[in-house]
């Protein structure tokens, strides 16, 4: 018997003429934040929204608590789309009032609106919310029936760096009650930031799987030195260094500091505006899924 | 200024044309008009008197008088039925085959005067029965029909479009995440567009009954049980629809595809009576046919629950099937 409360077993999502996802395997035990990062394409909203028991698979499957996805995973799962549209003409409290008739047990909608900070938002339209109040209203749905599974999907695409932060904060205060939440996002930082388990997603297909720093461990054991781009002369490009070009930079990952250096300087590269830090996740996300831009 | 309305204008070109399924309704439906209109409107011009023929079928060698130029004869099975027609003048005679042989006559009809006259030079021995009433007016004839057409558009455009909307926005996704059912989705639309449509029947029953003088002969709690059945059969023939369509203008075809031959063949402007059979069978698969039969029977004749139940009976299994279908070929999201 699984102890993870979600299992991902060999899951394939074909359409015609493309493989969305190829064979993808992980479980998600209780109690964590689950991130899914890759580039767009990657196939990670077709993974969670299988896993949501939206979209069916076109073979393997998924299950939830040892079972196939069934009418309890509905009852205990919540889920925030990356884009959602609610109904029309009805306020904050209503859209919340409206899902909540939807499932058997669940916070009642004070609860939720005061956790999600939409008191003084209740009577609004929800129309007329701005794009961090109208994820908070997402959020406050996804909620609603006390979730044991919290899905998120690029839940803070779009939004300000205000809002943003707020809405980290409540997804920690969400997380120090110990529910479960996957969550995919473009943002490294995000993830590093909220996620306890990471599996990072390319071309439909599993490149990384585990903790944000043990993957940053095994892959860059090294530390990471960052030159502006107009810095590094094109002759140094054919250099025996492992050289990784980003847009407005050029990344070395190296475990002898000082060799480097000297190989660097020997090429009369310029070391005025050098930068040495140790690597992140967004580091290791370019490493395994490349810097070319995805049609 | 120009340059630009091109661009918009060949952009909006190449979106019609490459969405397959709404150009070829669009293209289909004038056609099937054209064609429908022909059947109902065309052929031969209509004679001047309507004399009902108490027979299975029409037989026009088995008397002189059946072979009469302007009338037509309409084979009439059941003779209360027909008395009522003839007291109401919607016909102008009302005939048994002897021998001997017997005719009803409106002596308040003025048609019905010239066309005894006819029958008796054809034949001096028939027995006359006389009957008297009022001419039906048309306008009480086409009360219950406009009724039912506003109760039809309101049933298949209101619903279809909100589904569809809400399937393209996104909502419906939404929903599918939640243990709601396909089911409980769409009978909830069902009973509030019931709701709207009862509520909006009947301020029209009562207001444009009033100004008319309108009053019902039959069972009022009849005609709402029967507005309830037609609103439901209708309300679910639009979500089988909007079911899986994410295409405004493919939905708005298919709306029109349903909603013109109901227009034309239901009973809404004019009486099918004298039509092809095969065009009176047409009509009778639409529910909106069978909501009119039973709501002039009622309002007009004051027919009692026994006899407008096959109307009843088919509304009812209409809508239901119509709902399983829907459930069954619904679709949460664009695919």
């Amino acid at each position: 018997m699984s102890t993870a409360l979600l299992d991902v077993r060999n899951l394939v999502k074909e359409y015609p003429g493309t493989t969305a996802v190829a064979g993808v395997s992980f479980s998600v035990p209780p109690g964590i934040c689950f991130g899914l990062l890759g580039p767009n394409g990657a196939g990670k909203t077709t993974t969670i929204e299988i896993m949501e028991g939206i979209l069916p698979p076109t073979s393997g499957e998924v299950r939830y608590r040892d079972a196939p996805l069934g009418q309890r995973f509905h009852e205990e799962a919540g889920i925030l789309f990356q884009k959602t549209a609610l109904q029309d003409f009805l306020t904050v409290r209503q859209c919340i009032a409206l899902f909540r008739g939807l499932y058997a047990h669940g916070l009642d909608v004070e609860t939720v609106m005061r956790m999600c900070a939409l008191e003084k938002l209740a009577s609004r339209d929800a129309r007329k919310l701005s794009g961090g109040q109208q994820q908070r209203l997402l959020l406050a749905i996804a909620l609603v029936n006390d979730p044991t599974v919290l899905f998120l999907d690029e839940p803070t695409t779009g939004l300000d760096p205000q809002a943003r932060r707020n809405f980290w904060e409540l997804v920690q205060s969400i997380k120090a009650q110990r529910k479960t939440i996957i969550l995919t996002t473009h943002y490294m930082e995000e993830a590093e930031l909220l996620c306890d388990d990471i599996v990072i997603m390319d071309r439909g297909r599993i490149v990384a799987q585990g903790p944000p720093r043990r993957l940053l461990h095994e892959h860059f054991a090294d530390v990471l030195l960052e030159l502006p781009r107009q810095d590094f002369p094109p002759q140094a490009r054919a250099l025996p260094l492992h050289i990784l070009e980003a847009n407005d930079r050029i990344e070395i990952t190296t475990d002898d500091l000082e060799g480097t250096l000297r190989t660097l300087l020997a090429a009369q590269v310029p070391l005025a505006n050098l930068r040495i830090r140790p690597a992140n996740l967004e580091d290791l996300f370019l490493e395994l899924t490349g810097t070319e831009l995805r049609p | 200024m120009m340059r630009r309305l091109l661009s918009v204008l060949h952009a909006r070109n190449l979106e019609f044309v490459r969405d397959r399924s709404t150009l070829i309704f669009t293209l289909l439906l004038p056609v099937a008009l054209v064609i429908g209109m022909s059947f109902v409107f065309g052929g031969p011009e209509r004679p001047l008197f309507k004399v009902g023929v108490l027979s299975a079928s029409i037989n026009r060698q088995a008397a002189p008088f059946l072979r009469e130029r302007y009338v037509e004869f309409l084979a009439v099975p059941e003779r209360d039925a027909a008395l009522r027609k003839l007291t109401h003048q919607q016909i102008d005679l009302l005939v048994e085959l002897g021998p001997p042989q017997r005719y009803w006559v409106n002596t308040d009809s003025p048609k019905g005067y010239i066309v005894e006259r006819l029958l008796l030079a054809a034949d001096p021995t028939a027995q006359r029965q006389p009957v008297s009433g009022a001419a039906l007016r048309y306008v009480d004839w086409l009360f219950p029909g406009i009724l039912g057409m506003n109760m039809m558009f309101s049933c298949l455009f209101g619903v279809g479009y909100v589904v569809l909307r809400y399937r393209k926005s996104g909502f419906l996704k939404r929903l599918h995440a939640t243990p709601l059912t396909a089911f409980e989705f769409l009978g909830a639309q069902v009973l509030s567009r019931l709701l709207l449509i009862l509520i909006v029947t009947a301020i029209l029953y009562a207001g444009i009954g009033a100004v008319i003088g309108f009053h019902t002969v039959g069972s009022v709690p009849l005609l709402v049980l029967l507005a309830v059945l037609g609103a439901l059969s209708m309300i679910a023939l639009g979500l089988t629809i909007a079911a899986r369509f994410s295409s405004e203008e493919l939905v708005g075809g298919l709306l029109n595809v349903l909603t013109w031959p109901m227009m034309l063949l239901s009973g809404i402007w004019f009486s099918l009576e004298g039509s092809p059979r095969w065009v009176q069978w047409v009509a009778h698969v639409f529910p909106l046919t069978h909501v009119l039969d039973a709501g002039r029977a009622v309002m007009l004749d004051g027919a009692g629950l026994t006899q407008i139940a096959p109307h009843l009976l088919f509304l009812a299994v209409t809508a239901l099937a119509f709902l399983a279908f829907g459930a069954w070929s619904f679709r949460w999201r664009i695919e």
